[in-house]
């Protein structure tokens, strides 16, 4: 990998590169697009809420509990398309070699992390009125739970030490053998004998009315969250790099600066790079 | 607990959660962009 860098464009402690005389840019991830889905977001889950809570009528056999349905199935579809997502950028960075795609997988990993704990916290905080038990140790349980482990496993092995061509590599790897519990998960429920009801929604689906118009609000405004959420965090990933990236290339500036220096002569230490490092090239 | 209790804890959980982390994550954005020139902040 080449990395190459402008001293001009060093950041400084300000925030605005040296020699810069433009309007300052906004110093945020967001943009016009995702403003306008995030209010759409905001309203999406506001009426869920409402409906979910007050709106629709209790369920005939479990009650108030069956209220949180509403959070938990579009909870569990996001966790699963997060992760799909991942795979695809996983493989995708296998493929091409690809600095973007890394970052979606990167990115799409630790919010499909998020959902999946709250996969996890709803369905327990739903069992504990429905099947008397907070936990237990079934099939859709067991293999949601390996599913968030194996995901934390993804974002750890992303921080171990290593050149970012490696790192890429072990990752997507990992990333590529989790998602091989994805299915396991949604067929957890058909392949083996479960606790866990079968899918809410089906063919010969029972819900109907203001339940089923609830739940499907409930699924899409969570899918638009998503989408949100990885926008953003797509663009602290790309910022994460940039600032690695910088800093690597100053540090090394500076070091190549001390070195030109004649000895028994101080070094001249500054946070620009001095004339004549403006190319300088990183090869790892 | 009765089970208006379990409903309002699993939307507290929820809700409380992504409010947090969408807060974290925009104020991650916000420090990191302080740091990068505007060039390189393609969205924008």
């Amino acid at each position: 990998m080449t990395v190459s860098t402008q001293p001009s464009s060093a950041p400084t402690a300000g925030g605005s590169p040296p020699g810069s005389v433009s309007t300052p840019a906004p110093a945020h991830t967001g943009s016009r697009v995702t403003r306008a889905l995030g209010a759409l977001c905001l309203v999406g889950l506001a009426a869920v809420a409402v409906l979910g809570l007050v709106g629709t009528k209790a369920d005939a056999t479990q009650g108030d509990a069956a209220r949180l349905i509403y959070v938990h199935v579009p909870v569990a579809i996001v966790m699963n398309i997060g992760f799909m997502v991942t795979a695809l950028g996983s493989a995708m960075w296998l493929w091409k070699k690809s600095r973007w795609w890394d970052t979606v997988a990167a990115a799409s990993a630790e919010v499909g992390v998020v959902f999946t704990g709250l996969c996890l916290a709803t369905g327990m905080v739903w069992g504990r009125p429905v099947w008397g038990v907070y936990w237990t140790w079934d099939a859709r349980l067991t293999s949601t739970a390996l599913l968030f482990l194996l995901y934390l496993g993804y974002l750890a092995v992303r921080r171990l030490p290593a050149d970012t061509d490696t790192r890429n590599r072990r990752s997507a790897f990992v990333a590529l053998l989790a998602a091989v519990d994805v299915p396991i998960v949604y067929y957890s429920v058909s392949w083996w004998r479960s606790l866990h009801q079968p899918a809410t929604l089906s063919l010969d689906t029972k819900i109907q009315g203001l339940m089923l118009f609830t739940l499907m609000l409930g699924m899409a405004t969570f899918c638009l969250f998503y989408v949100w959420l990885l926008v953003h965090r797509f663009r602290v990933g790309w910022l994460e790099d940039e600032v690695e990236r910088t800093q690597l290339s100053v540090a090394l500036a500076e070091r190549r600066a001390e070195a030109a220096v004649p000895a028994g002569e101080a070094p001249a230490v500054s946070g620009d790079a001095p004339a004549g490092t403006g190319e300088a090239r990183v090869g790892s | 607990m009765t089970d208006a209790g379990y409903v309002a804890a699993g939307y507290v959980l929820v809700f409380g959660t992504l409010l947090g982390y969408s807060v974290r994550v925009l104020l991650r954005g916000r420090r990191l962009s302080k740091q990068v020139p505007p060039e390189d902040r393609r969205w924008m």
